[in-house]
């Protein structure tokens, strides 16, 4: 996913065993956006997916990547539509996703 | 809670059954892939050394999760191997499935270490997601009427599956440049989108009244659609696999391998010419011929034929459908076909009433169906690629009590080949290389035309909505074709107008600048309007469109975008 990124980044990946979806917080990963770490800096981003591909020699978790993010509302949002619905679930199925809470 | 159907048990419906070979086979190749799961579990195997080997059993990682497609071979399934589908979504999953573009099934929340015992309980009845993803040969595709219409010149299937056999694991062509895709039909109504293929084989009679197979090659939809081309307009019956054979040969060897998005056989015919490709695919037909190891016997043909055989209809049946209110009048309208067999129908069940998800079954609903199967259909369902079911040997006399239980299920719109019953790919909800989502867009213009008596007025009209330009959706191929692209992270919905994925087939017309989500509908309403305004007695909007062209639904289209 090389893309030229600003702003305000989260890094996300997949959980290998589970396919969930993770969100880099510190040294470990998280099942929602919301508890995830916000990158303030273009440095601090790429300090964490750097961290991020030496762990993968682990097998926990697949396709680290950076994407950008906004402040709304107090709160932080994906910029693109694409990671507003992978952190929350598919729109037309409310009951599936993170969105119902389904964490495992 | 939904009622039982009254049922006898499970009916074994004529439809090929593995041999040892095919059990040895399809079992070896689970615990394969369990052992590469293992391995990749515990890091011996990389993520990039995976990947394919994953691709290549179906599995996918997509954006909320991994997907898994399993391959429903030409679209024929016993009420034995849905119900196994059913569990299978219940057990595993969130308890629903995704009838596929390629008459598949996929499960969008897949665990990886769950695979090896779903694989496990797909191979008891008889099923496997072996080539239904990767760059190889893909799930064989045919006419969901196949051995009920009476338009067919020969059930397409025994065809079919001798082709699905001949390319499962073929040591030349499981890495080729990219995937290919084939489908097989038997009538001049093409049900199979037959033009839109990587290779096409549609059975045909000569002058002489031999029945023989005419071959296309070089059709696909994606980032740049084309109309196959015509091979051969007459292949003889043992020389089928031989012509396939060279065909895939020349694609083999010739195709581009630099650039991904030149690397479909269709590509390779546009740059060469379909005549020069003619020339080199004869050479190796020829040459293959000649060495004498590829003929069908008659004998294979006929023992995979009577895998086939149609079912013992009954004699003596009413051919007449009885009365049973006005709502099951409409659905008789549009969702039975002519069968064959006096006092048989075709029943399509539309996956669409208005605000579903195009293609979506839940594991009850599964269920039932499959109950339906045994009970009015010698326990046998076809997927088509319209992602709609079809019960394909049904008396006339049953329609009315499969269609009140169809409405329990609410899977009973009246809608088949109407401007509700839109293809949808499962788009930016799911899939990790939409742009934009389609579901919505689907739900949102059956939503706007439910009425049903407005439907009926519009008549045939075909939407068909793609998140990406990869066209799962066949966009290009609609009537109205919607494709989703993503400008600067928001969706937009560019119009396309004139496709046609049937024997006239054509490649709709971009008709400008996108939509965004809420004017989408809209503007397929203000097109939907022009076609009234415009039409001719008798003339569907495909007609229409052809005859008076672009101009006038543009300008009808963005009118109120404008203003």
């Amino acid at each position: 996913m090389a893309q030229h990124l600003s702003g305000l980044q989260m890094l996300t990946s997949n959980r290998l065993k589970s396919g969930d979806v993770l969100y880099r917080k510190g040294a470990g990963w998280v099942l929602t956006l919301a508890e995830g770490e916000v990158y303030a800096t273009q440095a601090a981003a790429d300090a964490a997916l750097a961290a991020a591909n030496a762990e993968l020699v682990r097998n926990e978790f697949v396709s680290p990547y950076l994407f950008e993010v906004r402040e709304k509302d107090g709160g932080i949002v994906p910029v693109k539509e694409r990671e507003i619905i992978r952190a929350a679930g598919p729109t037309v199925h409310p009951h599936t996703g993170k969105q119902a809470g389904q964490y495992q | 809670m939904l009622n039982p159907v009254m049922k006898s048990g499970p009916v074994e419906p004529n439809m090929y059954r593995y041999d040892e070979f095919d059990v040895k086979f399809v079992s070896e190749r689970v615990e394969q892939f369990a052992g590469q799961v293992a391995r990749r579990l515990s890091g011996a195997l990389t993520e990039d050394q995976f990947k394919p080997l994953r691709l290549m059993n179906g599995l996918y990682l997509q954006l909320h999760a991994y997907m898994l497609r399993i391959a429903v071979p030409y679209g024929t399934l016993s009420s034995k191997q849905l119900r196994k589908l059913a569990h299978i979504a219940r057990t595993y999953d969130k308890n629903f499935g995704h009838f596929t573009t390629r008459q598949n099934l996929q499960l969008n929340w897949i665990k990886l270490v769950d695979v090896p015992a779903i694989l496990r309980e797909l191979a008891d009845v008889e099923m496997h997601c072996i080539q239904t993803s990767g760059n190889c040969i893909r799930n064989v595709t045919a006419d969901q009427f196949a051995g009920a219409t009476d338009e067919e010149i020969e059930d397409p299937r025994p065809l079919a599956e001798i082709i699905r056999q001949w390319s499962s694991l073929h040591p030349e062509f499981v890495f080729l440049a990219r995937k290919f895709k084939i489908a097989v039909g038997a009538a001049p109504h093409d049900r199979a989108a037959l033009q839109f293929h990587d290779m096409a084989v549609e059975i045909v009679r000569n002058a002489q009244g031999r029945v023989g197979y005419k071959v296309m090659a070089g059709g696909g939809m994606g980032r740049i659609p084309y109309i196959a081309h015509v091979m051969s307009e007459f292949v003889e019956r043992e020389d089928i696999l031989v012509y396939l054979e060279a065909v895939l040969r020349v694609y083999n060897q010739d195709s581009r391998r630099d650039n991904i998005h030149k690397q479909r056989i269709k590509i390779l015919i546009n740059a060469i010419g379909p005549e020069e490709m003619r020339r080199r695919v004869d050479r190796e037909f020829q040459e293959l011929k000649a060495m004498g190891t590829l003929q069908l016997p008659q004998d294979e043909l006929d023992r995979i034929t009577a895998y086939f055989a149609p079912p013992k209809f009954e004699s003596g049946l009413s051919d007449t459908i009885p009365e049973a209110g006005a709502d099951f009048a409409n659905w008789v309208k549009t969702n039975i076909s002519k069968h064959k067999a006096p006092g048989y129908a075709i029943a399509t069940i539309t996956l669409k009433t208005p605000g579903q998800v195009p293609g979506d079954a839940t594991s009850e609903q599964m269920d039932v169906i499959a109950d339906l199967m045994d009970a009015f259909s010698v326990g046998e369902v076809r997927v088509t690629h319209e992602q709609n079911l079809v019960l394909p040997h049904v008396r006339k006399k049953d329609l009315p009590v499969i269609f009140a239980k169809l409405k329990e299920l609410d899977f009973a719109a009246p809608n088949a080949g109407l401007i509700t019953d839109i293809i949808a790919c499962p788009g930016l909800d799911y899939c990790d290389l939409a742009n934009a989502r389609s579901i919505p867009i689907a739900q949102n213009i059956a939503r706007k035309f439910e009425n049903l008596d407005r439907q009926h007025q519009i008549g045939e009209l075909k939407i068909k909505i793609s998140g990406c330009i990869n066209a799962c959706g066949h966009h290009h191929a609609g009537h109205i074709g919607i494709l989703g692209v993503d400008k600067k992270g928001v969706e937009f919905y560019q119009l396309q107008l004139g496709g046609s994925s049937a024997e006239d087939a054509s490649i709709g017309e971009i008709m400008g600048p996108g939509f965004t989500e809420h004017e989408i509908a809209g503007a397929v309403e203000r097109v939907v309007n022009v076609y009234i305004a415009e039409r001719k007695s008798g003339e569907r909007f495909l007609d229409t469109y052809r005859r008076i062209g672009m101009e006038k639904f543009k300008a009808a289209a963005y009118e109120t975008v404008a203003a």
